[in-house]
């Protein structure tokens, strides 16, 4: 029994932590929501594609800690993200700040869909009218046949 | 010697794939049906050994064989038996011969088919799939093996990925690859129909069921996935924009367009460039999902680097086939007759938006997945691009492709009249309105994300109804004609209602995790912690031993309004072989909704963490996808699919028509 108790307690101490932490919430509710909504926004660099909120890694607990302190210190939103930023870089962010270097990320969906509904529009339009008019020459072989129809 | 022999009956089936592939396309250009008809034998023969060689694997994994390399890596005998079948695939070369059995399934059901598919259709499509076969099949037998011997064998193994020992994840790979390789039948009959010149509204009909079948599996695995994402991986969320998951997505979107453009052109013999090429795009980013994941270029450039030859080889089958088809295109698709002309308002141009906006969609999704990539092997600077992108942009897309769909599915062929099809949407628009408005009197200052939503998916669930309704019953109509007149709608008019309903529930169940509770909190035995309406109370931590893993399990009483409502486990495991830790969450399902909890770490006071959530009518999620896919199945029986040639519909009896 203390064998298992003794291998219970190192699973629970050595296994990963676990994403937000007990300890680590804010007295104040409306401060730990806004930790929570930075938090959502901010990439743990150890791991794929994974928030801050929803990782089990180490790092993202210490960076979890370190956007409640700035915020318990007063800063804004902006000033949070801006500060890991600045450590971190770029990458910290999971939505990417626009510029020069994320353009053609940004303006993609709205090229595709501008460039798509000037195409389909074109498309339907250059369509061969099925009734052009009938030119002179037409107009005189027509003539031509419908009488020797009835001539006939 | 069996390992020997599925090493082997994989190298014969590369053989055979050859002779499917020049044979018939040989047999084609020259007229010959002797030529031709070599194309089905030979990809029944392929379908056979490569089965042979899946069946050896598997009779590998089910007798632990350790002398095999693949089987040490990824099994363990103390595993139970479901687990060792599902290990086949579980890792890369075994998921790669699953990839290439199920190309050869739909192969030799091309084959099978051939009573109702024109014989030249049936040769090219068969030699473009042996194509596909070949190159995977090299891909395999050079650098993937899973047939390698260990000398001397081993005496245990080292046990499969612990967060792949589950149900959900045991079926949710061929589930997904049906979806992905299904495709590749859609895409095999572009090229076809390129080759020859010739695409009509009967290649449209022979391609819907293999389009329809494909997207509905891909549904499903996409569904599985989200739902093994939610319960397995212990955050409650059901998707993450991963670029895992992104890979699947994207084939979905442009499956799902294509799936509506088949239509247009088998009614309307119009949109065939375009379909052709949809066909082309899906497939090859089912192929792209494929290196995505295969590859290892997502965990890092660098990665694929390190191990270079899989990843070439896969980029090398990538550019091949899609710069190969898409060079194909550009030189025949000129060639096709256009047909079909129609009114920008008519259901062919509301499907044209459709399109429009999924085909953006997919754009908006590949960009994303791909822009990091792109812009760290370029200028080596390092992004992230995760859920809050795609949030911001794909819901934009999306929102207004859901408010025009009950519109679109209402407007008449050919031109259609915009006021008279809102006119008959009227009560539907004013019941999801009335509904939103109540909703949002009764939240208190919730969150409007929800109410908005569900009010768009009620739009939805009515606008399907209403369209079945309209169809069938006209005012004054006694119910029983309706009745009748409602069963002998054609299928696909059912499959479509029910598989747009199933969007309209999937829209609610994802607005309403809005209104998720989530409280953290740390608890001693006999504690309390609550989260919305619901409580739960820890009644003991105890650890259990299983044949391949330790746990520990928190025993938690659900109550809700003071009664007890049951108990829910959630275990913290410790899979002994890899020495990987998980979470197991306990969830209490109550109607549509769930109460979910977390176990989380010993904390310093010798409590336990615990993450706790209620999830209202969370379930329409994967629920409605079930039903989107059962629509796409059910379309898939319709009269006109299941009888190869156009027959005359029955004359319908004369109905009674009540005295006024």
């Amino acid at each position: 029994m203390r064998f298992v108790l003794a291998l219970m307690a190192a699973l629970l101490f050595g296994g990963p932590v676990f994403a937000v932490q007990p300890d680590e919430v804010l007295k104040d509710p409306a401060l730990e929501k806004r930790a929570r909504e930075i938090s959502a926004g901010l990439r743990c660099l150890v791991c794929q594609n994974q928030s801050i909120d929803d990782s089990d890694a180490q790092l993202a607990k210490d960076l979890r800690l370190l956007v409640r302190e700035r915020l318990v210190a007063g800063d804004t939103n902006q000033q949070v993200e801006h500060f890991l930023v600045q450590r971190y870089g770029e990458f910290v962010l999971l939505k990417p700040t626009f510029g020069t270097h994320t353009l053609l990320l940004w303006l993609t969906p709205a090229l595709v869909l501008i460039l798509g509904g000037i195409g389909a529009y074109a498309a339907m339009r250059r369509r061969p009218r099925p009734a052009a008019a009938l030119d002179a020459e037409e107009q005189r072989a027509l003539e031509d046949l419908l009488k020797r129809d009835q001539g006939a | 010697m069996l390992v020997e022999a599925g090493h082997f009956a994989l190298a014969l089936a590369l053989g055979l794939s050859l002779i499917q592939f020049v044979v018939p396309l040989w047999g084609a250009r020259a007229n010959d049906p002797v030529l031709m008809a070599v194309a089905p034998t030979s990809a029944l023969a392929v379908l056979a050994c490569i089965a042979f060689s899946f069946l050896a694997l598997t009779f590998a994994y089910v007798n632990s064989d350790f002398s095999v390399l693949n089987v040490v890596q990824n099994s363990h005998s103390a595993k139970p038996l479901i687990y060792k079948i599902s290990g086949v695939w579980g890792n890369h070369e075994g998921s790669m011969l699953l990839w290439v059995l199920i190309l050869a399934l739909f192969g030799g059901v091309v084959a099978l088919a051939r009573n109702s598919i024109p014989m030249r259709l049936q040769a090219n499509t068969l030699a473009v799939q042996a194509s596909i076969t070949i190159a995977f099949l090299l891909f395999i037998l050079t650098t993937s093996n899973p047939f390698t011997r260990v000398i001397p064998a081993l005496p245990e193994g080292q046990d499969l990925n612990p967060l792949l020992q589950d149900p959900g994840l045991a079926i949710h790979p061929p589930l997904l690859y049906i979806g992905y390789v299904g495709f590749s039948i859609s895409f095999a009959f572009a090229c076809a129909a390129l080759i020859d010149g010739r695409i009509d509204a009967v290649w449209a009909r022979i391609v819907r069921p293999w389009t329809l079948g494909a997207w509905a599996f891909l549904t499903l695995g996409i569904a599985m996935g989200s739902y093994w994402a939610y319960y397995e991986l212990g955050w409650g969320g059901w998707w993450f924009w991963d670029p895992v998951e992104n890979a699947s997505l994207m084939p979905w979107l442009a499956g799902t367009a294509l799936m509506h453009s088949t239509v247009v052109m088998e009614k309307r013999d119009a949109l065939k460039v375009w379909t052709i090429l949809l066909a082309i795009l899906t497939f090859s980013l089912s192929l792209l999902g494929t290196f995505l994941v295969r590859s290892g270029v997502l965990t890092s450039v660098h990665s694929f680097a390190v191990d270079p030859e899989r990843g070439t080889f896969i980029l090398g089958i990538l550019i091949l086939f899609i710069g190969g088809s898409l060079a194909l295109f550009a030189w025949r698709a000129p060639m096709l007759k256009q047909g079909g002309l129609f009114a920008p308002v008519s259901r062919e141009g509301a499907l044209v938006l459709n399109n429009l906006f999924l085909a953006t969609a997919c754009a908006t999704v590949f960009i994303g997945t791909l822009y990091p990539l792109a812009l760290e092997v370029l200028t080596g600077e390092k992004i992230s691009v995760g859920a809050p992108f795609f949030n911001f942009t794909f819901l934009p897309l999306i929102v207004p492709l859901l408010l025009l769909l009950p519109l679109g599915q209402t407007l008449a062929w050919k031109r259609g009249n915009f006021l008279g099809t809102a006119q008959r949407l009227y009560a539907v628009f004013g019941i999801a309105l009335l509904a939103t408005l109540a909703m949002l009197a009764f939240q208190h200052g919730g969150p409007v994300a929800a109410p908005l939503g569900i009010g768009l998916g009620i739009y939805l669930v009515l606008g399907s109804i209403n369209e079945i309704v309209t169809r069938s019953w006209s005012r004054g109509a006694p119910l029983p004609v309706a009745w009748r007149k409602a069963r002998g709608l054609p299928r696909s008019a059912w499959g479509t209602s029910i598989a747009h309903a199933g969007v309209g529930l999937t829209v609610i169940g994802i607005a309403a995790t809005a209104w998720g509770v989530e409280a953290i909190g740390s608890l001693r035995p006999g504690e309390r912690l609550g989260a919305g309406d619901y409580e739960v109370r820890l009644e003991q931590v105890t650890p259990r031993i299983e044949a391949n893993y330790r746990e520990d399990v928190a025993v938690l009483t659900v109550l809700g309004a003071g009664r007890e409502l049951g108990t829910i486990e959630t275990m913290k495991r410790l899979y002994v072989t890899r020495g990987m830790p998980t979470t197991e969450a306990g969830i209490l399902t109550t109607g549509l909704g769930q109460v979910y909890a977390s176990i989380g770490e010993v904390q310093a006071d010798g409590s336990i963490g615990m993450r706790l959530y209620h999830k209202p009518l969370v379930l329409l999620i994967w629920i409605g996808s079930l039903v989107m896919a059962a629509g796409g199945t059910l379309s898939l029986t319709d009269r006109r699919l299941r009888i190869g040639a156009p027959a005359r519909a029955k004359v319908a009896p004369p109905v009674a028509v009540p005295a006024e």
